[in-house]
């Protein structure tokens, strides 16, 4: 059944990627006006699989990387769409759409993958981890949408050609979507890694720095904590914000990435 | 007479060329004076604003070359400018003076600006002495049509100012602009509209700076903004978050260096410079800094792309008024041509006819009233059927090439006086008719027979009028 529901939900992410598409194509506007709305069916459904696996099996933790890419896919859309609620921006969707699109169809396809059989996921502690980095994965990648945004409308203001593709929202409130994500995400983020920190300390000793995803992540946290740091103070904002924020999202994928290097995360039983 | 018109507009040459060309206010008078001097011209008029610089003439003869005149007051070579610069002559150039007195020639299609400035370039010439019969008629006549266009035709009430081009920009950059600073720099009409325009969309405090103070304090109490010494001007400007330039400064006010120091101390946080003025008063390398916008008066054309369509209908029938204007103008300026020959025929058979009859009165004794009416019609009769052919052909020539040999024949065959200027000088900003008027013989004298008129303009011309004087440059 979850995997039903999911199906359901992809169908209307499936409206919003289409929606990307067109809107690249300048042919958006039609489908402008279904866009939320299927994305709200999309969360509703996606929320049901989600809560069904987890009675399912018992625990809240992923229990396979289907499900913690379905889990994460389900929070990067919502992060969306709570931007969406308060901004009324569209625009971010045609990043947002394709990304939450594919995680949830990589989730969706049956084939069984590789079970997380290690006990320690049956602790509360790594779901606080994984949901909370994966909250601020979700929220950092928006604030890595607008700054590619923030970079296009930029070039489109500094170049004098408005171009006549997607209007996009004026570049101040993109660049505080960009600032308010990562104010978000930063938080997260952070006690992510501090109850990832606690769990690794008690299970593998205080040598997991060592570990390249723990480094990795650890230096997601810093380039973030940078970005918030210099806006502060010297007041970074616009390209070069939008370059150094770049910049940590392809680290932050390097650290999704890394879990087949990683001897912590992979979750196997012994 | 021939009507030329040379120049650059916003579509023929860019901001560079433009601001190259361009006369500031202050020297308007004596450019036109020297243009009105310059060999061959007998009227001449110039308007320069921030989209067009343009040279109009009444010339002696057809070989004059105003490219000299520009040569000669610029001190340029005109081959640099061969791409850019326009001609047109006699009904081209009317036709093209009609546009851009009703706005159709206009950056942004209907905006009322340039018939003030048309006006004021008028005045100018008018105090100088520098328009007489023709070319006055012919700027009065696009007066005129600017008026008819406007209350005939939708094209003002569409037209889309700059100003709010200025303020979909803003909205772009900034979102809302509720609470958003603006800051004036020169106290110019555009500057002002746009500072409206902004204000109705949310901007809040306004500062205002000009090289005359006084001014600045007018304006800033309009807005109910705050004025600022021009010396300040560098350590204040960071506080806006919108700029508009306008002042008539040759070189640029704002250069890239400022714009890096306004950022720093701002905190990086945007800021976007509007520059009206021709020549720039924004250097086009502050654009190069991270987190500032300019755009001058040709960028914000750009913008003014949509609301086209609707411009457009209404533009074709500004054109057919236009044109319909034009003819009418062309025929009256014709009828002008031979109206001097026909009036001196008619008042030399006249004459003959009150001569003759004075010396008959003498043999025909007295005569009852019946008998004085039917002599009456007789003579006038007999004298408008010799006239009717006569004056039909200097009708029909009218305009045409051969229009001054039919009227030499007319005038040797009746003997009339050689072609003179007996008349005095012309009356020229008497009237706006008067010019067109059958009045002024001289002032149609042909090429080929022209009586050298020397200059006696200049001074003695009588002043302006009130209205003419109350035209405000913009």
């Amino acid at each position: 059944m979850p995997l039903l529901w999911l199906r359901v939900a992809l169908v209307f992410y499936g409206l919003g990627l289409v929606y990307a598409l067109l809107a690249l194509a300048r042919k958006a506007e039609s489908l402008a006006k279904v866009t939320m709305p299927a994305l709200w069916l999309g969360l509703t459904f996606h929320f049901v699989s989600l809560a069904e696996l987890t009675l399912e099996q018992g625990h809240l933790t992923p229990s396979t990387v289907h499900h913690s890419e379905s889990l994460l896919a389900f929070l990067i859309a919502a992060v969306f769409l709570a931007f969406w609620v308060k901004y009324k921006t569209v625009s971010p969707g045609i990043f947002v759409f394709p990304l939450v699109f594919m995680l949830t169809l990589a989730a969706s396809i049956g084939q069984q993958p590789q079970e997380f059989t290690s006990p320690l996921l049956r602790k509360g502690w790594i779901f606080v981890h994984v949901t909370l980095i994966f909250l601020g994965y979700a929220a950092l990648f928006l604030s890595f949408v607008a700054s590619m945004l923030y970079l296009v409308q930029e070039r489109r203001l500094k170049s004098k050609n408005m171009g006549k593709w997607l209007r996009l929202p004026p570049l101040q409130v993109i660049d505080e979507i960009g600032y308010r994500s990562l104010l978000l995400g930063f938080p997260f983020m952070t006690l992510g890694l501090i109850a990832g920190a606690i769990v690794a300390q008690e299970q593998f000793g205080a040598g997991f720095f060592r570990d390249p995803k723990i480094a990795l992540s650890i230096m997601v946290w810093v380039i973030y904590m940078v970005l918030l740091f210099t806006r502060w103070t010297a007041g970074w904002r616009g390209r070069r914000a939008a370059f150094l924020s770049t910049f940590a999202f392809i680290a932050a994928v390097g650290t999704w990435a890394a879990n087949y290097l990683s001897g912590t995360h992979r979750f196997l039983g012994p | 007479m021939t009507f030329i018109l040379i120049g650059v507009n916003h579509n023929s040459a860019p901001v560079e060329v433009r601001e190259r060309l361009a006369i500031p206010e202050s020297r308007l008078a004596e450019a036109i004076t020297r243009l009105a001097h310059f060999p061959g011209v007998e009227e001449g008029m110039i308007l320069s604003t921030c989209n067009r610089v343009e040279l109009i003439a009444n010339i002696a003869d057809s070989s004059v070359d105003l490219r000299g005149f520009l040569r000669e007051y610029f001190e340029t070579d005109t081959d640099s400018l061969a791409g850019h610069l326009y001609e047109y002559r006699e009904q081209e150039a009317m036709r093209h003076i009609f546009r851009v007195a009703a706005s159709l020639d206009s950056m942004i299609v209907g905006e009322p600006q340039v018939l003030g400035q048309v006006k004021a370039a008028y005045a100018v010439a008018c105090g100088v002495g520098a328009l007489h019969s023709q070319l006055h008629a012919l700027i009065s006549r696009a007066f005129a049509v600017a008026k008819r266009v406007r209350t005939e035709t939708a094209i003002g009430s569409s037209a889309v100012s700059v100003a709010s081009a200025a303020v979909d920009l803003a909205t772009q950059i900034f979102g809302s602009l509720a609470g958003k600073h603006i800051y004036l720099v020169g106290a110019g009409k555009m500057s002002e509209l746009a500072a409206r325009h902004l204000i109705a969309g949310g901007a809040e405090a306004i500062f205002v700076a000009n090289r005359t103070h006084a001014r600045a304090l007018v304006l800033a109490e309009k807005f109910q903004g705050t004025a600022i010494h021009f010396e300040e001007l560098y350590e204040t400007a960071d506080r806006a978050d919108i700029v508009i330039t306008s002042t008539g400064s040759p070189c640029a006010i704002f250069r890239r260096e400022h714009g890096e120091r306004f950022l720093h101390r701002r905190k990086n946080r945007p800021m976007f410079f509007i520059d009206i003025a021709v020549p720039r008063d924004v250097d086009p390398e502050m654009n190069k800094v991270d987190g500032i916008f300019v755009y001058d008066i040709d960028d914000l054309q750009a913008v003014v792309s949509a609301n086209v369509a609707s411009r457009e209908r209404e533009a074709a029938r500004a054109h057919e008024i236009i044109e319909a204007e034009l003819q009418r103008f062309i025929t009256r300026l014709q009828t002008q041509e031979v109206a001097p020959t026909i009036i001196s025929l008619q008042e030399h058979l006249e004459n003959i006819r009150q001569a003759e009859l004075d010396r008959a009165r003498g043999r025909l004794g007295k005569l009852t009233p019946e008998q004085e009416s039917a002599v009456e019609a007789l003579t006038r009769g007999i004298i408008n059927k010799v006239l009717h052919t006569p004056i039909t052909a200097l009708k029909n020539a009218a305009g045409d090439a051969e229009s001054n040999t039919v009227i030499d024949h007319v005038r040797r065959i009746f003997n009339l006086n050689p072609r003179n200027i007996t008349s005095g000088r012309l009356n020229s900003g008497n009237s706006e008719s008067q010019g067109l008027g059958a009045k002024s013989p001289d002032s149609k004298s042909g090429t080929a027979k022209r009586i050298p008129m020397g200059r006696p303009r200049d001074k003695q011309e009588e002043p302006l009028r009130e209205e003419e004087k109350k035209a405000t440059p913009s």
